[in-house]
């Protein structure tokens, strides 16, 4: 299963995520993982499978379910100098320890004058597509993204599954890491990164001319699906992975807007003060006089995600949604 | 792990019982109590402690009267007694962790009145740099790890420093102040049951003033011996008379001792009460004006006094070169304070994460 070796050309985003846990348990005794079920059970979405074997109850710990006990217990335990990640099953569990990362997490630094950095990861899934209806689907990451005093990463790719995590707990400040639930399972080859993997720069997935896709997490194959479509019609469309949700790398944003006067964001959260707005304003602020046509935007539906399989694809940011909005962005 | 009795008090100034055990939890003779034996020169320390804390406090109603330190002010007058006795159960490696009413708990953990005071104004010389005000003291170098103005937001942090500090194999206890009100938040019944489940040395102080903001803890608690619902989750819990800084400082030593010998968290329920209102906004209405009164009759500053001047261990002459050195203290807090630099707005923007400003030292 070790995707460090160079004998299996294939691997998952979540075995990529393993092993960069195990990496990470590995070379940094201060490194614990905390979480519900990230022990016995091996992950509620298999990431942290075997390495309680490996690594003990201690340093694989897993909590009752309370999430703003341990996500409060991994700030103090930060504050003391370890260095924890813990993992919340999903983002929309993640509400009930909003007062812990908001108020202390985000906080403490700012508060204390400067004294009390909180080095400390957060982990968990987000996003919708696997008919877990309304409250195991959203996309609430943007709103994390708006707090000043964390950074937020969105992994989209296996080398950022695997290469994201060590700078994130390099990082003196509270990292979170927002993996959406339809990624674990997508395989490829592992490449080797080019670069160490730096927090603060988007990407350029798919170098185009016509028109600049914008997006981020498990919005970025359904942007490169549509991408391929739109070449097939004759435009060049460039696909930016955000990858950090907060800080946003503006002048990426900025740079392929001005390569292609067009812009589209495509973010499967809601419309309505979500990330893709933000992402708009900034658009609108910094490269105004650039754009050929309207920003677009390619969100969910507002509506609680539904259970049933075509409301929840109806609702969801699709390929052929972002291929007709490039269109009107392009025609 | 035998049901625990309750041994419910009323809510009477005149704690009939203090120090009440309120949980029938084994424990060994190796953790039965060894608190300092009571000395002149101790009982003069702890008396010296409550009052700078009390003139700290006066001092700050007036300067907030005349608008020179602003925003919430939660005074502690009344309830020196806690920070005082449990502050002395702990070494200067040990964690605390505070609420928005934490004066009291940070001048006792040794933070200057200068720091203090200096932050109260807002200025760079604060214990906070000016960021945090009266309800976020922090010093890191005193592992005083603040100031949390959320109820009961301290206490999932406080297992967490338990936690790293057992990881890397110290001896450390974390103590974590929380009020009377915390009972009915989440985070508080989350953290008994995280720390009991994994044993963590956490010394859990409740300051029980009887009223949660306006409201009395007969009105915000279904069921009111806080002790006895602690102990329901497997830790040992005790009830403590919070007007008697030896009584508090006896069971602090104990309690201590005990999670230092490995027995997991303890719970100190703190009989207390604040003589002030809620905070410089609050009116105090919804208190009964003899109530206070009564409890004023247990003044913790008065009943250690009397102690001492009945033994014969403090005299008239005594009493006025502590106050005298306390007001020399607190006005020189206050004129360091007055001419401290205000930060620069350029630097506005400071803090927010570890890249954007240089840490104080």
């Amino acid at each position: 299963m070790g995707v460090d070796g160079t004998h299996e050309a294939k691997t998952t985003y979540r075995e990529a995520m393993r092993e960069a846990l195990r990496e990470a348990l590995r070379s940094d005794d201060r490194v614990f993982l905390m979480g519900e079920d990230v022990g016995r059970y091996g992950g509620c979405f298999g990431v942290s499978l075997g390495l309680l074997e490996e690594f003990g109850p201690e340093r694989v710990r897993d909590t009752p379910l309370s999430e703003s006990a341990f996500v409060g217990a991994g700030i103090g335990a930060a504050l003391a100098g370890m260095r924890p990640i813990v993992e919340i099953m999903t983002v929309n569990f993640s509400l009930l320890a909003l007062d812990q990362i908001l108020n202390n997490a985000a906080t403490l630094l700012h508060m204390s004058g400067g004294q009390l950095p909180v080095p400390l990861v957060i982990r968990m899934t987000t996003g919708a597509g696997r008919q877990l209806a309304a409250q195991h689907s959203h996309s609430l990451e943007g709103w994390y993204a708006h707090i000043p005093g964390i950074r937020v990463l969105a992994p989209a790719t296996l080398e950022d599954a695997r290469h994201m995590l060590a700078p994130a707990l390099a990082d003196p400040d509270p990292v979170l890491i927002f993996e959406h639930g339809s990624l674990y399972n997508v395989s490829g080859e592992l490449l080797p990164p080019d670069a160490p993997v730096d927090l603060d720069h988007a990407a350029i997935r798919r170098p185009g001319t016509d028109i600049s896709l914008i997006t981020y997490g498990g919005s970025l194959p359904k942007a490169l699906a549509a991408a391929d479509e739109l070449a097939a019609e004759g435009i060049s469309a460039e696909v930016i992975d955000l990858r950090t949700l907060r800080p946003l790398d503006d002048e990426a944003i900025t740079a392929s807007v001005t390569r292609t006067h067009r812009a589209m964001v495509i973010d499967e959260a809601w419309r309505t003060g979500s990330l893709a707005a933000e992402v708009s304003a900034r658009i609108a602020e910094g490269s105004f006089y650039e754009l050929d046509a309207p920003v677009e935007r390619v969100c969910s539906a507002e509506v609680p995600m539904p259970y049933a399989r075509r409301l929840e694809e109806a609702a969801l940011p699709q390929t052929a949604d972002i291929v007709a909005a490039a269109h009107r962005a392009v025609d | 792990m035998s049901a625990a009795r309750s041994t419910r008090m009323r809510n009477d100034p005149a704690h009939p019982k203090s120090g009440t055990k309120t949980t029938t939890t084994k424990r060994s003779a190796s953790t039965e109590s060894r608190a300092r034996q009571p000395s002149t020169g101790h009982r003069t320390d702890l008396l010296e402690s409550m009052l700078r804390i009390r003139h700290f406090e006066e001092r700050c109603v007036e300067l907030y009267s005349a608008a020179k330190i602003r925003g919430f002010v939660h005074l502690y007058i009344g309830e020196e007694a806690v920070a005082v006795g449990v502050n002395e159960a702990l070494t200067p490696e040990d964690a605390v962790v505070s609420t928005y009413r934490e004066h009291g708990h940070a001048l006792a953990r040794g933070i200057t009145a200068d720091a203090v005071m200096a932050e109260m104004y807002g200025r760079t010389t604060g214990c906070s740099g000016g960021r945090g005000g009266s309800m976020h003291l922090f010093d890191a170098s005193r592992r005083f790890y603040g100031g949390n103005a959320i109820v009961a937001g301290g206490l999932p942090l406080a297992a967490g420093l338990a936690l790293a500090d057992r990881m890397r194999g110290r001896t450390d206890v974390t103590c974590c102040f929380f009020g009377d009100g915390a009972f009915a938040e989440g985070e508080f019944h989350e953290t008994a049951n995280l720390a009991a489940l994994w044993k963590l040395p956490l010394l859990l102080v409740c300051e029980n003033n009887l009223y949660a903001m306006g409201t009395a803890l007969e009105r915000h608690q279904a069921q009111t011996d806080l002790a006895m619902r602690a102990a329901s989750y497997g830790m040992v819990a005790w009830a403590v008379d919070g007007m008697d800084v030896e009584a508090v400082e006896q069971a602090a030593q104990r309690a201590v001792e005990g999670i230092r010998a490995g027995t997991g968290p303890h719970f100190l329920e703190m009989r207390t009460y604040r003589f002030r209102a809620h905070s410089m906004y609050d009116p105090d209405r919804y208190r009964d004006k003899a109530e206070i009164e009564q409890w004023k009759s247990r003044d913790p500053i008065s009943l250690l006094t009397d102690r001492m001047r009945e033994n014969g261990e403090l005299g008239d002459r005594e009493v006025a070169r502590i106050e005298q050195r306390i007001t020399a203290e607190i006005d020189q807090a206050v004129e360091a304070a007055e001419k401290a630099p205000e930060e620069p707005v350029e630097d506005l923007l400071h803090h927010v994460t570890s890249s954007s400003a240089e840490a104080v030292s």
